[in-house]
């Protein structure tokens, strides 16, 4: 089993709104981001892959196990940690008490560890859970999460409203996490920052549609801004062009393959057109998904 | 042992970690038989994809400069550092033969080559 997660054609209908025929491979041992804007689907596909909701159709595995909606089977939950962006604990439990509760929950419980996290994040185990705050009740949520035999972390806009010293600490648990080569995260978010630091693969949605599931090192390394006037833009082949803006004092476009471009002669040809040489700039993660989605919009 | 990785460099990150690592076993700091850290432990210090880290380790291996045992982990192979020393004088005389017959073509002296080579020098770009 090379893969944590898989998912063929998963398609789920709602009013105006659909999630289109969705199949994607999560790779075991890396970190994905998974990202769009609001209402791209991203909390559909995951309630999906979770079979937390009926879906039109679709064949989904987690771990190697079927998932089917009503399924009574539970056992490859033991090694599913799921965290959603609110608390799912009952506000007036105290933290130190909550082992009492999950140890009856998970058959793979592990107190010890669950107090050893509890440390480590600093979370104060007098109190009881309405009075912490979001990124308190956050890491909490991961420490339960963390404290069965959990191989798959899925989290649903796990570090939104969360602050950056915070998000930052909570992805250096991540990383930690994936160091067990077996141990896999499945991440969605709009703070792409976090996204851009930790993940391994980058998988795009937009309005019900996955763009693309990229390595996200190589991509960044790849993709490429140029800037400059409106015909030297437009002699960039278009087969490398990914997406396109035009101002009123110069174009830009965003190319798949930098490289590729300045191989090609392009930088000499465009030079030749215009009063300045274009410009190509590195793009930053949230550049490409910006202009990959802008573009689609004006389509 | 320290890896620098630059964001901002043009250079991909797995070929700043390889070129790292490469100089120091050139230099002696990495000795035959010293342990590299894992892979999803170096990617977990530096704070960069494993598949990089992954990429970067293959690459060394390819290239002869460790080797990877699995369930142990990868070590330092210096067996071959003579021949590689050799390819990178060879490499460096063909770019020497290129400029000084360059130079020659255009009237260019020995005097101002070797000035030029003291001041890449100074300017400490060797490293």
């Amino acid at each position: 089993m090379k893969n944590a997660i898989t998912v063929k054609n998963l398609t789920k209908k709602y009013e105006g709104f659909q999630l289109n025929n969705i199949s994607f491979e999560i790779p075991k041992g890396s970190i994905v981001g998974f990202v769009g804007e609001n209402g791209a689907g991203k909390s559909t596909t995951i309630k999906a892959i979770l079979g937390l909701l009926p879906v039109e159709s679709g064949e989904i595995e987690l771990l190697g196990h079927k998932i089917i909606k009503g399924d009574r089977e539970t056992s490859f939950k033991e090694h599913i940690g799921v965290v959603f962006d609110e608390s799912i604990f009952p506000g007036d439990l105290r933290v130190k008490y909550i082992h009492k509760v999950m140890r009856n929950v998970y058959v793979t419980w592990k107190d010890d560890r669950f107090c050893e996290l509890i440390k480590k994040f600093q979370l104060p185990e007098e109190k009881k859970i309405k009075e912490l705050s979001k990124g308190m009740k956050m890491k909490l949520s991961i420490a339960v999460a963390l404290s069965h035999d959990s191989q798959l972390l899925i989290l649903d806009e796990a570090t939104s409203g969360l602050d950056p010293v915070i998000r930052d600490e909570i992805l250096d648990i991540f990383r930690e996490f994936i160091e067990d080569e077996n141990h896999t995260v499945f991440l969605s978010s709009h703070i792409i920052s976090d996204i851009e630091k930790a993940a391994d693969y980058v998988m795009m949605i937009h309005k019900g549609e996955l763009l693309f599931q990229e390595n996200k090192d190589e991509m960044l390394y790849r993709y490429g801004i140029v800037r400059g006037s409106k015909e030297q833009i437009n002699m960039i082949p278009k087969d490398l062009i990914a997406g396109k803006e035009e101002g009123d004092f110069g174009c830009s476009a965003l190319v798949w393959d930098k490289g590729k471009l300045m191989n090609s002669g392009y930088m000499e040809k465009a030079a030749a057109a215009g009063s300045n040489k274009p410009v190509i700039d590195k793009a930053g993660l949230e550049d490409i998904l910006l202009y990959i989605v802008k573009t689609k919009e004006r389509k | 042992m320290d890896i620098i990785i630059s964001n901002s460099s043009d250079r991909p990150i797995y070929e700043q970690i390889t070129s790292q690592i490469k100089s120091m076993i050139m230099a002696g700091r990495l000795k035959e038989g010293d342990p590299l850290p894992s892979m999803r432990t170096l990617a977990k210090k530096l704070r960069i994809s494993v598949i990089t880290t992954k990429r970067a380790y293959e690459d060394l291996e390819r290239e002869g400069f460790i080797t990877t045992v699995v369930g142990k982990g990868s070590f330092v192979r210096a067996a071959d550092l003579t021949l590689v020393r050799e390819e990178k004088l060879k490499q460096i005389e063909d770019l020497l033969f290129k400029a000084v017959s360059l130079a020659g073509q255009s009237g260019i002296g020995r005097g101002e080559i070797e000035e030029i080579l003291d001041i890449l020098y100074q300017e400490g770009i060797e490293s």
